[in-house]
């Protein structure tokens, strides 16, 4: 029996074709899921069916009945939830404020019955939050697991999570299919959109296929090798991440850390004394579990966090105490992590591409719009980038958003390009391509900070890797001598190795 | 001295009142994400709107009606611009003070236009529940309207804001539509109804000006105070409470320049510096309070869902 079941979708946005006569049917008790390349429309299918967009044709059956879905009204109406890729989350209000949002009958908001009926909820489906908490105090794990609880609590009989894993760290992901399990035990149905493959293996019942806004098929999991899924998910051959062939000649000291010690938005000390050294032509890794101050340490290498204590020599240059500004045009180059925060949604590809350099695109204070255009056209082609110059960011898939990020930094020539979590959310082909991208930065002789918690990226690419726990840089190991089961124990903080 | 601090406490609550019945308003409108800049030209639409139909009817409380129903209707004029065609909110807010106050002028010139003496009206008169008690009596004699809006309207609007599903989906809409949507609430029926009753609750304060201060109309008669209650919400974070300290800070300033001209002292600076005092407080008050403003996150951005 099938719960839902979508028709020949389509969806245009102006002229491209986001869906094209997709269909898609869920059963009951299923983990389903939507796998497809950055772009490729699984989003867009997903939103139709919660009706945050309306398809241009095709028709939607819930429980066989055809249904007419405008607005999430209909579709909550219809016991479906869904936990959107950027969370809609109220952060400034309690979690029970979040949950009844939009769910209580009473005019007259009674907070007591409000929190217990939350923690009753939370208690029932087994994730553990407190309904008093502030949303803006929580991780992205417990906000999630908020965004969980919202659905369920509106007895959703469906539950659509949009890359859900993206935003987690690996035992937040244990325990959120933990839960998932046991809500199809419970009889609900799930669409789970990803295109991290081993996780799809790992989880799902079925697995439709998108690629640039159609179906390809839907098969079931345990008939599937990864490499028959991504052969079907990528148009071209995979991209291959040709590894440390090139091998770099003499390499000298680049970027001198010494000692430096900064405090976190709380005011709470995050990097405690932290000594590193990276050469020319030299990919460091930085393994650990998020939290631990990567973010941090990112952001006081390229200047928009003050350090408290110690100095950061570039080439001979000391750079603490300059600004953002100074940090970039001495040679730092980081890629964002937060994506949204490194966009400007509102504004175009070309502009933003443009946006940290536009000394370059201007004379007296007026812009060269040619130049910009030209200069995107390049970049666009260059890396990939689904997208028009004159499209706005904000319209653009998860993927293509940290194409441009990646184009704009990597553009100028950073002598160190700091990379924090490069692959997050993104699918095979790009993550592929980023790494790819990040290795050709050392080849050409510039040094690469990778932030990450992906063990097997950071074994993959890296030269020399430094754990960080707590703060500290508890150990830093050559690449040859570096294991997972080594790197694991550093970043539990179990041992420290100097 | 005894009697001057008495007087002035009296005049303070008078004064702002116009000014604290505009910054409610606004303050529900900013709450659920909208930048009312219609705010200077509905105060002087609902000051036009209520001494006009008050005088041809004869009936003052008519006259705030009619007052009241033109702040809604201009509320949801806005609301069409910046809801429902997405069009930037300093455009629309800006327009619509344009327009209203266009209007309201006109209006005046059509109907009371080419008279000697400016026209008048016997204005709303005081009440006063502890007549009989010496000091208190003094500060108590107040218009109705000031005891309704510092007794009941700012504590139901705190209410409503922090007690009440709709107030609970107005500070969503104001953080983040998308999840007010994705909760299937309409985002746009909560932004109409705010500006409405914003609208209504503004259009108010300048009637408070026209039929309960003056019981005139004329071209100064807002002369800045819906600019100033804009100022006064963001001193008071959004919160009705401190956004009442925040009038009663501009209407104890205002009261109190205007006694220091009348006292005629001698000083060696002309009289007008005074009438800039409270404009001037205003904006001290606002730079030390505003740093750690807490603006709602999503004001100014049209929501739409593709
Ligand atoms: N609101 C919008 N306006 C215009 N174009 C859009 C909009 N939303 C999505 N698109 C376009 O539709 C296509 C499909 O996007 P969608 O977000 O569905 O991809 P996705 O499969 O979820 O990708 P990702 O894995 O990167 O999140 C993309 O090319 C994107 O640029
Ligand atoms: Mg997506």
């Amino acid at each position: 029996m099938n719960v839902v079941e979508m028709n020949a979708i389509t969806k245009y946005f102006g002229e491209m074709v986001a869906n094209d006569h997709v269909d898609f049917d869920l059963r009951k008790g299923e983990i389903h899921a939507l796998l497809g390349e950055n772009g490729a429309g699984k989003t867009t299918l997903m939103r139709i069916l919660y009706g945050l967009y309306k398809q241009d044709s095709g028709g939607v059956q819930i429980n066989g009945k055809a249904v007419q879905i405008n607005s999430p009204k209909d579709s909550i109406a219809n016991n479906i939830g869904m936990v959107t890729q950027h969370f809609a989350l109220v952060p400034p209000m309690t979690v029970a404020e979040n949950v009844i949002l939009g769910h209580t009958n009473r005019f007259v908001l009674d907070y007591d019955a409000a929190e217990s009926s939350v923690a009753d909820a939370a208690r029932k489906y087994g994730l553990d939050i407190n309904p008093r908490a502030m949303v803006r105090h929580l991780s992205v794990g417990q906000r999630q697991r908020v965004e969980i609880l919202k659905a369920l609590y509106r007895n959703s009989r469906v539950l659509i999570l949009d890359e859900p894993t993206a935003v987690l760290i690996p035992q937040e992901v244990d325990v959120l299919f933990e839960t998932l399990r046991k809500l199809v035990d419970d009889g609900l149905s799930v669409v789970f959109i990803s295109h991290k493959l081993d996780e799809v293996t790992n989880i799902t019942n079925r697995i439709t296929i998108l690629r640039d806004g159609k179906s390809i098929g839907t098969v079931d999991t345990c008939d599937m090798s990864h490499n028959q899924l991504a052969a079907l998910m990528i148009r071209q051959a995979s991209f291959h991440v040709n590894n440390k062939i090139a091998e770099i000649k003499k390499s000298r000291s680049l970027l001198n850390i010494k000692s430096l010690s900064a405090l976190d938005d709380q005011g709470l000390p995050a990097l405690r004394d932290i000594n590193l050294t990276v050469h020319t032509g030299e990919i460091l890794g930085i393994a650990g579990v998020s939290g631990n101050g990567q973010k941090q340490l990112a952001e006081t290498l390229c200047g928009v966090r003050n350090c408290t204590e110690g100095e950061i020599k570039l080439d001979g240059i000391t750079l603490n105490g300059k600004t953002a500004g100074e940090f970039t045009t001495s040679g730092m180059g980081r890629i964002p992590e937060d994506r949204l925060e490194g966009v400007v949604g509102e504004l175009t590809v070309q502009e933003n591409l443009a946006l940290e350099h536009l000394y370059q695109f201007s004379n007296k204070g007026f812009l060269n719009h040619k130049a910009i255009q030209k200069h995107a056209n390049e970049l666009i082609v260059q890396y990939q980038i689904k997208a028009r110059p004159g499209d706005r960011i904000r319209t653009l898939s998860g993927g293509n958003v940290q194409k441009v990020l990646l184009a704009r930094v990597l553009s100028t020539q950073p002598k160190i390009v700091i990379a924090p979590q490069p692959t997050r959310g993104l699918d095979v082909g790009a993550a592929d391509y980023v790494r790819q991208q990040l290795l050709e930065q050392r080849n050409r002789g510039a040094g690469v900070i990778l932030i990450s918690e992906d063990l097997d990226e950071i074994l993959a690419l890296s030269d020399r890797i430094a754990v960080m726990y707590e703060g500290k840089i508890v150990g830093v190991l050559d690449a040859s001598e570096a294991n997972p089961e080594r790197l694991g124990l550093l970043m539990s903080g179990a041992v420290k190795e100097m | 001295m005894e009697v001057f601090f008495i007087n002035l406490i009296a005049a303070t609550f008078r004064v702002s009142t116009p000014i604290l019945l505009a910054a409610i308003g606004e303050t529900f409108t900013e709450r659920a994400g909208i930048l009312n800049l219609g705010i200077e030209g509905i105060m002087f639409f609902g000051a036009f709107v209520g001494f006009f139909a008050a005088d041809l009817s004869g009936s003052l409380w008519f006259g705030l009606f009619l007052a009241v129903i033109s702040g809604v209707l201009s509320g949801l004029l806005m609301g069409l611009f910046s809801v429902s065609l997405g069009v930037n909110q300093h455009v629309s807010g800006l327009g619509i003070t344009v327009l209203l106050t266009g209007l309201s002028l006109f209006g005046f010139r059509l109907q009371y236009g080419g008279r000697s003496t400016p026209p008048s009206i016997e204005p709303f008169q005081q009440i006063n529940p502890f007549a009989n008690i010496p000091i208190l009596s003094t500060i108590t004699q107040q218009y109705l309207l000031t005891y309704i809006t510092f007794l009941v309207i700012v504590p139901l609007a705190g209410w409503i804001l922090y007690r009440t599903r709709y107030g609970l989906h107005i500070r969503a809409v104001g953080d983040n539509p998308e999840a007010v949507d994705a909760a299937g609430v309409n985002v746009y029926a909560i932004r109409y109804s705010t500006l409405a009753i914003g609208g209504g609750l503004i259009a108010a304060g300048g009637a408070f000006l026209s039929l309960a201060q003056l019981g005139a109309f004329s071209h100064g008669i807002v002369s800045g105070r819906g600019w100033v209650a804009i100022a006064i919400v963001i001193f008071g974070n959004w919160i009705p409470l401190k956004v009442m300290f925040g009038a009663l800070i501009f209407g104890g300033t205002y009261a109190l320049q205007l006694r220091l001209q009348a006292m005629g002292l001698k000083l060696p600076i002309p009289y007008e510096t005074f009438l800039a005092l409270p404009y001037v407080v205003t904006i001290i008050a606002l730079v030390v309070a505003g740093r750690n403003a807490s603006y709602p996150a999503a004001l100014l951005k049209p929501y739409r869902r593709e």
